[in-house]
C-alpha cells in the first residue's frame, strides 16, 4: 500500500495545473516531432532539454515535459510506417510489416486506431510494472552478463528467417547483408577501425536511422520515379472512420503478451525498444494458431509491436532511474538531464529523490492518457495525409528524412550514405529482398559480436563459458527451437507454402 | 567526405557557419529562446547525454547566467570518431571561427596522442583551459577479496587470468590505459596477458562488475557515485595527488598505496587555432570566471567532480605533455606503433 501512497503523493506532484499544461504541451510536440523521420524521440527531448532550462522548470517539471515529448514521439513513430512504409523511427520498424498492408486494404484509420490503443496498453502496464517492481527488477541487470546477452541476441537472430512470410532464404541473406553493415566502424575489442577506409564519418558505424530513412523512403521515391508515379506504394485508400473495437477485443491478449516480452527487453541495458517490439512481433507470430496472414495485414502484427515498444520504453526506465545505466538512445538524454538537474540516477533513487520518481511516474500515466485522447480522434487528420496527391506527399516525406538525417551529425556524408542506402533498398525490392531484417542485422549485429567478444575476453578464449548460467542456457534452448522448429513444422504439418504475390 | 573549401572568404565562411548550424539551432531559434543577437556556439563532440554533453551544457549555461557573455550559447552535438569528426571540422571549416568553443577530456588528449584523429594532431587546435576533473577510480563489489589496490594488483601478478577489467571506454582508451599504467609501476610488465573489457560506459562497466562478470571497475567517480552511496561498491583507490575532499576522503589515493600514477578525466575546451589572441584571452576570461563561480562549484559537486583549474597557456603546457606521456606509454603496450 505504500506504493499508492507514494502514487498519490506523485499525483499530487504532478497534478497542478502547470505539470498538466507541460504534459499536454510535451505530447503534442513529441507529436510533431516524431513526424519527422530520421528525427526520433531521443533526438527531439536532446533538442528540448535548452528549452526545459530556459523556462526555469524544477527537475520535476523539466521530467514530465521530457517524458512527454518522449512518449508523444513514440506514438508519433507508428503513423509513418503505417501510412507510408516508412517507419518514423527504429521501434515502429515492425510497424510496417502488417501495417501498411492494412492500409492498403483500406483499413488505414482501423490500424491507426488500433495501434493507438496497443500503445496505450503496452505503455500504461509497463508505468504499473515500472511502479511495483522497478527496485526489484533492477536486480535483473547483475544476471547479465556478455554470455547472457550474447545468447539473448543470438535468440532473435535465430526467428529473423521466419519474419519474412514468402522467402526465408531472402530474409537470411538480408540479414547477413545487415550483419556485415554493422562491421563497419571501430572495433571495440581492439580499438582498431574496420572497412572505414579511413573515413572519420564511419569509425562510429552506420547510423541505422541513415539506413532506415535510405532503405525505406528513398527508396520509395526511386520506385515511384521509375513507374512514372503509376506503381505508387502510397495507393491507400481512404475510408470513414470508425473505432475496430472487433480487431481491439480480437487482440487483446497479443497486447498483454506483447507488454510482458517487450517490457523484459527494455529492462535489459543495451537491447531496448527495437528488440522489445522484434521479439513481440516474433513470439506472437510463433504463438498464434494461423499466422498464415502475418505480413500480410494481420491487425495482431500491428498490435503486438506497438504494444512491445511502448512497454520496453516503460521498462528502459527501470535501468536508467535505479542504475543510471541508460537502457536505450533516449533514456540516454534523460539521464543526461537528470544529472544536470543534479539528481544522481542510482540504487538510492528512489529513496533519496521519491518526489522525483513517482512525480515522473504520475506523468507517465497522464501522459499516456493525454496521447491515447489526441490519438484516436487525431487519426482523422493524419489520414487526410493520404489526400495529398503522391506527387507531393512522397518527396516532401523525403525531403523531411534529409532535414532529419542531416541533423544527426551534421554532415553531408549521411546524406549520401542515405542516398547509397536508398539505392540498395531499390535494387533489392527489385529481387523481393525484405529490407526490415538488413536494419534489425545492423541494430542487433554490433550488440552481438562485442557481447561474444567480451565473453572470450573473460573466458580466455574458452567457449563453455557460453553456456555457464541457467539463463543463457534457456535462451540457447529456445534459440534452437526458434530456428529449427519452424522448419519441421513445415514438413509434419505441410503448411503449404505461402506463394509470393 | 571532408570539406576543403578556404574558408577565408568571409561570405564563404558565413555559408559554412549557417550550413553547419543544425536544426537544433533552428528549432531553438523558432521558439524564440535565442535574442537574435549572434549567439556563440559550443561544440560537444559526442551524442547528448556524456561528458562532452555536460560540459557544454553546464559550462555554456553558467558562462550566461553570469554574464561572462553577452547571449547564451548554443551547444551542438557533433558525435563521431570519438570526437574527431568535431575535430576535423573545427580545424578544417572553422579555423578562425571566433565564436566557437568545444568540449574536451582526457579522452581528447588520448586519441590525439593514439593519432586516432585521421592524422590531425594536438598543435592545429588551441587548448583553453579545464576547470574541473573526473578522478580515475578502481572499484570493486562490495563482497570483492580485494580489499586494497595493492590486493588486486598482486593477484593480477600472481595469475592475470584470474582478474577482468571492466570498463566504459574501448580497448587502448583512458580507462584501459588508469590500470596498464597503474600495473606498470607496481613491476607487471607482461600487459597484453591483462584482461580488459570495454563497454558502454560506466554505469555499464560497474553493472557487469557488481554482477561478478568482472572482478573490478575503471572509471571515473562521477560514474560510481550512486553506486557508492548503496553501498554495493569499495572503492579501492583514486588516481588523485591528495585524497579526495568531502565525502570521500577516505577513500585511500594509489599513491598512498606505493603505486604512484596520477590519472583524472579533466573537463575542458579548445578554440579554433586561427583565432586573435583578444578572442583567446576573452574565452579564457570568461571560463575563468565560471571556475572561481558558486554555480560551478554546485554543479562540480553535483556531478563528482574535484577542482582542477588551468586556464590559457598554462593548460596548453599542460595537454602537451599528456599527450607526450600517453604516447610513450601507448608505444610500449602496442596500441600504436
Amino acid at each position: 500500500m505504500e506504493t499508492f501512497s507514494l502514487l498519490a503523493q506523485g499525483f499530487a506532484v504532478a497534478l497542478t495545473p502547470t505539470t498538466l499544461a507541460l504534459a499536454v504541451a510535451g505530447c503534442i510536440i513529441g507529436t510533431m516531432v516524431g513526424a519527422l523521420p530520421g528525427l526520433g524521440p531521443s533526438n527531439g527531448v536532446a533538442i528540448l532539454i535548452p528549452l526545459a532550462f530556459s523556462l526555469g522548470l524544477d527537475a520535476t517539471e523539466a521530467l514530465i515535459l521530457m517524458t512527454s515529448v518522449y512518449y508523444g514521439a513514440m506514438y508519433r513513430g507508428r503513423i509513418s510506417s503505417i501510412l507510408l512504409n516508412i517507419p518514423g523511427d527504429e521501434p515502429a520498424l515492425m510497424t510496417t510489416l502488417d501495417g501498411y498492408p492494412m492500409a492498403r486494404d483500406g483499413r488505414a484509420s482501423d490500424a491507426l486506431v488500433l495501434s493507438g490503443v496497443a500503445s496505450f496498453v503496452g505503455a500504461l502496464l509497463a508505468t504499473f510494472g515500472l511502479m511495483l517492481l522497478a527496485p526489484v527488477l533492477a536486480r535483473v541487470a547483475y544476471l547479465f552478463g556478455p554470455a547472457e546477452y550474447f545468447a539473448l541476441y543470438l535468440l532473435a537472430f535465430s526467428t529473423l528467417g521466419g519474419i519474412a512470410s514468402d522467402n526465408q532464404r531472402k530474409a537470411a541473406l538480408a540479414a547477413c547483408m545487415g550483419l556485415a553493415i554493422a562491421m563497419i566502424g571501430l572495433d571495440n575489442s581492439t580499438g582498431m577501425s574496420r572497412f572505414t577506409g579511413g573515413n572519420l564519418h564511419l569509425m562510429d558505424g552506420v547510423d541505422f536511422l541513415v539506413a532506415i530513412v535510405g532503405l525505406f523512403a528513398v527508396s520509395e521515391v526511386f520506385i515511384f520515379i521509375e513507374s512514372h508515379g503509376r506503381s505508387s506504394a502510397i495507393g491507400v485508400k481512404l475510408e470513414s472512420i470508425t473505432i475496430p473495437f472487433k480487431d481491439i477485443v480480437n487482440t487483446f491478449g497479443t497486447m498483454l503478451r506483447s507488454t510482458v516480452i517487450g517490457f523484459v527487453a527494455g529492462i535489459l541495458p543495451g537491447a531496448g525498444a527495437s528488440l522489445g517490439s522484434f521479439l513481440a512481433y516474433m513470439s506472437e507470430k510463433a504463438w498464434v494458431r494461423d499466422n498464415s496472414q502475418f505480413g500480410k495485414g494481420d491487425p495482431r502484427g500491428v498490435a503486438a509491436p506497438e504494444a512491445g515498444n511502448k512497454a520496453a520504453a516503460g521498462g528502459a526506465l527501470v535501468p536508467m532511474l535505479t542504475l543510471g545505466v541508460p537502457g536505450s538512445r533516449t533514456t540516454a538524454v534523460l539521464l543526461a538531464l537528470l544529472m544536470t538537474l543534479n539528481i544522481t540516477p542510482g540504487p538510492l533513487q528512489f529513496t533519496e529523490r521519491p518526489e522525483v520518481v513517482w512525480g515522473l511516474m504520475a506523468a507517465l500515466l497522464i501522459a499516456n492518457i493525454v496521447l491515447l485522447i489526441l490519438n484516436v480522434p487525431m487519426v482523422r487528420i493524419f489520414v487526410k495525409v493520404l489526400s495529398v496527391p503522391p506527387w507531393i506527399l512522397l518527396p516532401g516525406a523525403c525531403m523531411v528524412s534529409f532535414v532529419g538525417i542531416y541533423s544527426l551529425s551534421g554532415s553531408y556524408f549521411d546524406l549520401v550514405l542515405m542516398i547509397v542506402f536508398g539505392l540498395l533498398g531499390y535494387f533489392l525490392r527489385k529481387l523481393h529482398v525484405p529490407t526490415v531484417p538488413i536494419i534489425l542485422g545492423i541494430l542487433l549485429g554490433n550488440h552481438m559480436e562485442d557481447s561474444l567478444r567480451r565473453a572470450m575476453v573473460i573466458s580466455g578464449g574458452d567457449w563453455k563459458y557460453l553456456f555457464q548460467s541457467g539463463i543463457s542456457i534457456g535462451f540457447w534452448i529456445a534459440a534452437i527451437i526458434g530456428f529449427v522448429a519452424p522448419v519441421f513444422l513445415r514438413r509434419f504439418l505441410k503448411t503449404p507454402t505461402p506463394h509470393t504475390t | 567526405m571532408v570539406d576543403h573549401r578556404d574558408s577565408t572568404n568571409p561570405l564563404e565562411r558565413e555559408w559554412n557557419k549557417t550550413h553547419t548550424t543544425r536544426l537544433a539551432a533552428a528549432v531553438l531559434l523558432s521558439l524564440g529562446l535565442s535574442s537574435g543577437l549572434q549567439a556563440a556556439e559550443c561544440i560537444a563532440p559526442a551524442n547528448p547525454g556524456g561528458g562532452w554533453d555536460f560540459t557544454c551544457r553546464s559550462i555554456g549555461k553558467i558562462m550566461y547566467d553570469i554574464k561572462a557573455v553577452d547571449s547564451p550559447i548554443q551547444v551542438t552535438n557533433m558525435a563521431g570518431a570519438g570526437g574527431g569528426l568535431a575535430y576535423t571540422h573545427v580545424v578544417t571549416e572553422r579555423a578562425n571561427d571566433e565564436e566557437l568553443i568545444v568540449a574536451a577530456s582526457s579522452a581528447t588528449a588520448t586519441r590525439l596522442a593514439q593519432n586516432a584523429y585521421g592524422g590531425m594532431t594536438a598543435d592545429q587546435v588551441r587548448f583553453l583551459g579545464a576547470i574541473g576533473a573526473d578522478p580515475g577510480v578502481i572499484v570493486v563489489a562490495k563482497d570483492s577479496p580485494f580489499q586494497s589496490l595493492t590486493d588486486l594488483i598482486d593477484a593480477v601478478k600472481a595469475d592475470p587470468g584470474q582478474v577482468a577489467f571492466a570498463g566504459g571506454s574501448a580497448v587502448g582508451g583512458f580507462d584501459h590505459l588508469k590500470v596498464l599504467m597503474a600495473l606498470g609501476r607496481a613491476g607487471f610488465d607482461d600487459i597484453t596477458k591483462v584482461k580488459y573489457i570495454g563497454v558502454d560506459g560506466g554505469a555499464d562497466a560497474i553493472t557487469q562488475t557488481i554482477g561478478g562478470f568482472a572482478q573490478a571497475m575503471t572509471g571515473d567517480i562521477s560514474e560510481i557515485v550512486g553506486f557508492l552511496k548503496s553501498g554495493d561498491v569499495r572503492v579501492l583507490a583514486s588516481f588523485t595527488e591528495e585524497r579526495l575532499p568531502g565525502e570521500f576522503n577516505d577513500i585511500p589515493t594509489a599513491r598512498e598505496q606505493g603505486i604512484d600514477v596520477v590519472a583524472v578525466n579533466w573537463r575542458g575546451l579548445y578554440v579554433p587555432k586561427d583565432i586573435s589572441d583578444e578572442a583567446y584571452n576573452k574565452w579564457s576570461d570568461a571560463l575563468a570566471q565560471v571556475a572561481a563561480s558558486d554555480e560551478w562549484a554546485e554543479q562540480m559537486q553535483a556531478n563528482g567532480l574535484a577542482p582542477f583549474t588551468k586556464v590559457g597557456t598554462e593548460f596548453q603546457g599542460y595537454v602537451d605533455g599528456v599527450i607526450e606521456e600517453i604516447r610513450t606509454l601507448s608505444k610500449e603496450i602496442g596500441v600504436i606503433q
